[in-house]
Parts: C-alpha cells; structure tokens; sequence
C-alpha cells in the first residue's frame, strides 16, 4: 500500500506538475538573468565589489 | 578584543556561558557512567576559561563611537587562525590514517586511536573544522564588504564562531570516546546536533540582519551562495539527524529511520553535504575573492546567477546516486543519476565563469601563488564535477562503487576545489584584516602552493588507478566462471597506491604547515600597511573596471 502510494504518486507528480514546475522555474531563471532593465543593476553589483574602500557606508 | 564589546555584550556573552556552564554541569554530575558526562565537564571547562577574560574586562569602558566607522573584524581574524590550526590538526590525523593503511601497526594499542575512530576524526576535522571556519570567517568578512555595512552587533558572531567550534571539539572527542551515530559526515551524536542547530540559527539571523541593513541595492552574488550554504545545511543537519536519545542522560540515540530510508536520507543529506557546505559556501569565496585579487569583475554576472539556481535545484535531486545497485528502487537510483549528468551544466558554467575571468590577468596568475590558488580551485572543481557526473551514471558506477577511486574523486574535490580556494582566499584575506603590506613570505605562499599541487595531483593519481584497480579485479572471471582475485589479492595489490597516496598528504601537510607559519609570521612581523598599500594593485585596475568582459 505504502509502496503504491511513493512510486505512482511520484510518477505522476514527475510527469505532470514536476515537469512543467521545473521547465517554469528555469525559464523565470533565465528571464530574470536577461531581463534587460535588470543589466545595469548586474554589471554594477559585479563592478562594485571592487570599489574597496574597506570602510563601511554611513 | 574583549573590549571591544560594549558592556551589554560583556554581560550577555557571561550570561551564556553561565547557562553553558549549568548546562554542562548538569551533564557531567547526572551522566556518571556514560560517556556524555566526560562531554558535560568539557562544555563547562570550556565556558568557564572563556568567562575568566570577560569577567576581567566587564567594567573596562565603553567601546568608543568610531568603532562604528569600521568593519567589524576581530571574529574573522580568529576564525582564519582556527582554520589553519584545524587545517594543521585533521590533516595530521589524516595522513596518520593514510599511513595505518600502508603499515597498520602504526598506531597506540588505545581504542582511541583505532582506524574507526581517527578516520572521523580526520573528516570532521577537515569538513567542518578547517573548512566549516574558513566558511564562517569568510562570510562575516564578504558580507560586510558587499554589503557596505557593519555586523548589527558584536556578541551573536562570535557565539556563531565560538559554538561552532565546540561542536567541532565535541565530535571529534567524541568518536575518540567511541561516541557516534555512524552516519558519514553526522557522526556526532544528539545533544551536539542539537547545539549545532542552535548556533546555525543564530548564524542564519546574523547574516539575514546584515543583508536587511545593506547600503548597496543589490545583493552580490557571492552572498546568495553563502545563504544558500547556511539554509540548506541547517535543513539537511535538522531532516537527517531525528532521532530519539535513549535517555536525556546517554550519549546514545536511535535514528528516526531505519533500512532503505535511512540509508536514502544518509545519502541525501551526504551529497548535499558536499553540494552546500563543499560546494555552495565555497563558490560564495570564489565569486568574491577571485574577481578582487584579479582585479576584474566576474566574467559573466548572469551565468552566475544562472548557476546558482541550477546548482540549488539539481543537487536535491542526486544522493541516491551514493547507493547504485543497492536495496533502493531502481527509479530513484535512475533519478539521482539523471540529475548528477545534468548538474554538469551549472557545475561547468561556474568553473568556466572563474576561468573566463582571469582572461586579461593571467600574468598575475603567473606571478601571484594566491591568486594561482584560486585558479587551481576552479580547474579541480571543473575536473572534479565532470567526474562526479561520470561516476553516477550507473554502469560506471558498477566498477567505481566500494573502491579508492571514490575516495581519490572526493580528494580531487576536497584538496584540489575546497582547500585551494580556502588558502587562496585566506591569503588575500589576512594582509588586509591585519592591515599588513602583504603576507609576511611571499616565497613561503608559492611554497605551499607547489606543495598542495603536487600533493593533490600524488594523491588523486595514486587512487584512480588503486580504484580502477580494484574495480577490475572484483569483476574479473576465470573460464570457468569463478572471480579470479581473492578480495585479499585485491588489497595486496594497493600497497603501492596507499603509500604514493600517503606521501600525497604527507606534501599536502607539510604545505598547510607552511602556511601555519606564514600566518604567525605576518600577525607578529610583517610591516604594516602604510594607508591603505595593500589594496593599492586594486585601485590602478578600477579603470579596467568599466566594462564586464562578457558584454
């Protein structure tokens, strides 16, 4: 019975929504990485961290 | 440093280590007989010789306001000064154990120091204590700098640092003390998982308050890595170690789980173990301290985040690549494998980020050993992901199961990713905290460099062939149909490896070691930092700066 339940259920859960879950995230992954108006935003963070003025902002 | 804490800190650090002391007290009186109480009495020497230097200070005078204009530092000095002390003690222990597999009469006739025992010893201590403190002490210092904000306070990191390590103390005596749960990599028993999650907590906390106080809109990446280490390894530690003590005054419990779930949430937990706190936390020092000592930005900020959350999701997925050809259904060994090939994406987009970055520095990677360390990391973690996607595959894995070429893959990995990038980024770390020149000797960084490389490529070499060795040799058919090695021949037959594999570590030691002194060295001698000299090759770069090299 509790075999039953793990395999099919997961089988299922795989095909159905844990397909489309995974394909749906990785696409918001990549939309959210190449969001245009997000570049300046990137390119800045990675700039900044070499802008070491070793002294916190206040 | 003590007073450095406010006199609210004082108190409250005293107040903790009087609950400790309690808490400990009540261990070593009420446990008499088990095992737990020798753990009882240490949790309260220990809170008593930390209470002595505070009692002495508690009425020393206010920290003055301009601490405020500083990073607050003095927990991630200690914690690289815990990190090479660790580094030196569990590499000791694990050459020690190298050498038992060459000549196993090379030990005390102490059940202490039996195989079993010290071979914990020598994972824990490396994992958690070398690797676990160069994590904390990297992290306090990266999340500050990105986020261009003091730690809200000064007690919680060092309850972080100072807990943390006695969890560390209290597994490794512990297994010396015969005191395990016998889950890799969770070995230590209840009452110290319980202390664990407790400081994890805490951890976790600290570094939510700093991001939430951060002057830069943007959260680098380097902390989304870091976080995920904390949150995952407190949820993995939690899921993987329920159990139910036998007494509250008895070092031993049962696991919650028994059979194939055990052994499934062993894996899971095993692997995530390497994803996030091998894995995870050391990307977070890569993305931060590679692109500074290169003086470049990272070469592509997109491809990293991309990474970050293939890593995060594929990972969850493989343990159950760990028990191929076990009691574990078919299906979920075939999902552990898909999702270990698959991994390889992101693995290899953060070795080739790494790469690409140096791409215009390379002649610093010529003349600078920490820098070269940094680069060596992501070769071997390159080397070692594409590895680790082959083993999985469950064909493969039939000959690389139960063999040496398991323990050379996570070598490959744990001398070649994890500790290269720890050295790397403590040796560029260290100048600037000590507020130094440079570290004391240069020559003794490219010192130890040649030695952990020839060390690692001694070590990983020896055991891909004792590995495949072995393999071959359980699989090997007379005609008549019988296998045709003894296991005992096949033991026999690694002799050779084990003492080349020894002498690996043995280099790999003795450059640890160097870098002990190196360190002592720089704290004691080494001139200090006229301005701010030591970040002076940074600043002529800034104007290299403009532009990210993938755009």
């Amino acid at each position: 019975m509790m075999m039953d339940f793990s395999h099919e259920t997961v089988v299922w859960a795989a095909k159905t929504f844990g397909l489309i879950y995974l394909v749906i995230f990785s696409m918001a992954v990549v939309a959210y990485a190449f969001w245009p108006s997000r570049q300046k935003e990137f390119h800045d963070a990675s700039a900044a961290i070499l802008k070491q003025e070793d002294r916190p902002w206040r | 440093m003590i007073s450095n804490l406010t006199t609210g800190e004082r108190r409250g650090a005293l107040l903790i280590l009087l609950v400790m002391t309690l808490v400990g007290l009540f261990f070593a009186a009420a446990g008499r007989g088990d095992p737990i109480a020798v753990h009882g009495a240490l949790i309260m020497v220990a809170a008593i010789a930390l209470a002595f230097p505070i009692m002495a200070r508690l009425y020393d005078p206010e920290p003055p306001a301009e601490r405020f204009d500083t990073y607050y530092d003095d927990p991630s000095k200690v914690g690289i000064i815990l990190t090479f002390v660790w580094a030196a003690f569990a590499m000791f222990v694990g050459d020690w154990v190298a050498w038992l597999l060459v000549e196993p009469t090379w030990t005390t006739s102490g059940a202490w120091s039996s195989f079993g025992r010290i071979r914990p010893v020598h994972t824990t201590g490396v994992i958690f204590g070398f690797g676990g403190n160069g994590l904390i002490a990297t992290s306090f210092y990266v999340m500050q700098r990105t986020s261009r904000v003091r730690l809200p306070d000064q007690l919680s990191p060092w309850f972080v640092l100072i807990g943390y390590n006695l969890f560390c103390v209290l597994a490794v005596t512990g297994y010396m003390l015969g005191i395990t749960q016998s889950k890799e990599y969770a070995e230590p028993e209840w009452y110290a998982d319980l202390w664990l999650v407790i400081v994890w907590v805490v951890y976790f906390i600290l570094y939510m308050r700093t991001l939430a106080r951060r002057e830069e809109p943007h959260i680098y990446v380097a902390n989304w890595y870091y976080m995920a280490f904390i949150l995952v390894v407190a949820m993995l530690h939690i899921v993987n170690n329920l159990a139910v003590p036998v007494s509250f005054l008895s070092a031993k419990s049962f696991s919650l789980f028994s059979g194939v779930q055990d052994a499934l949430t062993e894996w899971w937990y095993g692997h995530n173990a390497v994803a996030f706190f091998l894995t995870a936390g050391f990307l977070g020092m890569m993305y931060y301290y590679l692109p500074i000592r290169a003086g470049r930005p990272i070469f592509s900020y997109r491809m990293s985040i991309i990474s970050f959350w293939g890593i995060t999701f594929m990972y969850m997925w493989v343990g159950s690549h760990h028990l191929h050809h076990t009691a574990l259904p078919q299906w979920v060994q075939t999902l552990g494998m898909t999702f270990s090939l698959v991994l390889i994406v992101p693995s290899w987009a953060s070795a080739a980020n790494a790469l690409l970055t140096l791409n215009g520095a390379w002649h610093k990677v010529r003349d600078d050993a920490t820098l070269r360390f940094m680069m060596i990391a992501a070769v071997f973690y390159g080397l070692t992901t594409f590895e680790g996607s082959f083993m999985a595959i469950r064909s493969v894995n039939a000959l690389s199961h139960y063999t040496d070429w398991t323990v050379g893959h996570v070598h490959a990995g744990a001398l070649g990713w994890v500790a290269m990038i720890t050295f790397g980024a403590l040796y560029a770390s260290i100048p600037w905290l000590w507020k130094r020149e440079r570290m004391y000797s240069p020559a003794l960084v490219e010192v130890h460099f040649w030695l952990a490389l020839s060390g690692t490529a001694i070590y990983v070499f020896a055991l891909w062939n004792a590995g495949i060795i072995q393999g071959l040799m359980w699989r090997t058919y007379t005609e008549n149909g019988n296998l045709a090695y003894t296991f005992l021949d096949s033991v026999v037959a690694m002799r050779p490896y084990y003492i080349a594999r020894a002498i690996g570590g043995l280099l790999f030691l003795l450059g640890a070691l160097a870098g002990c002194l190196n360190l002592y060295l720089t704290i004691r001698y080494a001139a200090p930092a006229t301005d701010t000299a030591s970040l002076k090759p940074l600043r002529d770069e800034l104007n290299d700066a403009a532009t990210l090299p993938a755009e």
